[in-house]
């Protein structure tokens, strides 16, 4: 908001690298970042649409692009992020009640979302090789 | 009306309630309103794409061009691309304290939003529709 023309030395607040790394703290700069990420990766989503939307020959590229290990472990972290930010919406959902600023609490919801998005991206793997047996 | 007469703030600036922010609570709720139907929507795409993953061309266009999917889908795009939209602006006015640097990135982060969203519900359509 502040139109930074005149600088003005003045003491600043204790920044990022000031304090000690902990898990809330951690799970809010990765929410962020997955956002971020999902942010750029939906051009992977506008390509998959394009290519389907242009023909066969658009879609075979796709399709090479995407199961090309690179494309799998580019799809895997993907699919990471997304529950990752997915479950620190749901967790911001729950903070927009009022309920799960405690201690004990806060720091639960951090671990079950941090844990969560790790056994979701694996089951949702284990998932699509088994409905597409390794394709 | 006695407290019209000690403000200072026109009839119209109380009523839009904004202040000097110059805007409310509406970047908020959206973010949660976009947030909400995210949730299921993803949900459908993730099952989606895992039920597509392999298949040849012509099951692909005809899922994605059924309007039990394509709606969905759209839906979800939509809802996506307004949420990404609402995150970035955030994220730049974070971290960009030059003003012109600041206008430009938000500028080109609406452009990317909606070329995405609505370069992917043209192709949805056009897979629906068979054209």
């Amino acid at each position: 908001m502040a139109d930074s023309k005149h600088v003005i030395e003045r003491p600043l607040s204790p920044h990022l690298q000031i304090y000690r790394p902990m898990l809330t703290m951690m799970m809010s700069i990765v929410h962020r970042i997955t956002g971020c990420a999902l942010f750029f990766g939906t051009i992977l989503m506008l390509w998959w649409l394009i290519a389907a939307a242009t023909g066969p020959t658009a879609y075979a590229t796709f399709q090479w692009a995407a199961g090309s290990l690179i494309g799998r472990l580019v799809l895997f972290g993907y699919t990471w992020a997304l529950f990752h930010h997915m479950l620190g919406g749901i967790r911001h959902f729950i903070w927009d009640t009022g309920r799960g600023f405690g201690v004990n609490e806060r720091e639960w919801l951090a671990r079950a979302s941090l844990i969560g998005s790790i056994a979701l991206t694996i089951l949702i793997w284990i998932v699509a090789y088994a409905v597409r047996g390794g394709v | 009306m006695s407290e019209a007469k000690s403000s200072m703030r026109t009839p119209l600036g109380r009523v839009r309630g904004l202040g000097s922010a110059k805007s409310g609570t509406e970047h908020f709720w959206m973010q949660r309103v976009t947030a909400v139907a995210n949730v299921p929507l993803t949900i459908f795409v993730v099952g989606l794409i895992i039920s597509t993953a392999g298949s040849n061309y012509a099951a692909v266009k005809a899922t994605l061009g059924s309007p039990i999917v394509a709606i969905p889908l759209i839906l979800f795009v939509i809802s996506v691309t307004w949420h990404m939209r609402l995150g970035m602006q955030i994220v730049i006015e974070d971290y960009v304290p030059a003003e012109g640097t600041k206008i430009v990135l938000l500028l080109l982060n609406t452009f990317f939003c909606v070329t995405v969203g609505l370069g992917s519900v043209f192709a949805i359509l056009k897979l629906a529709f068979g054209v």
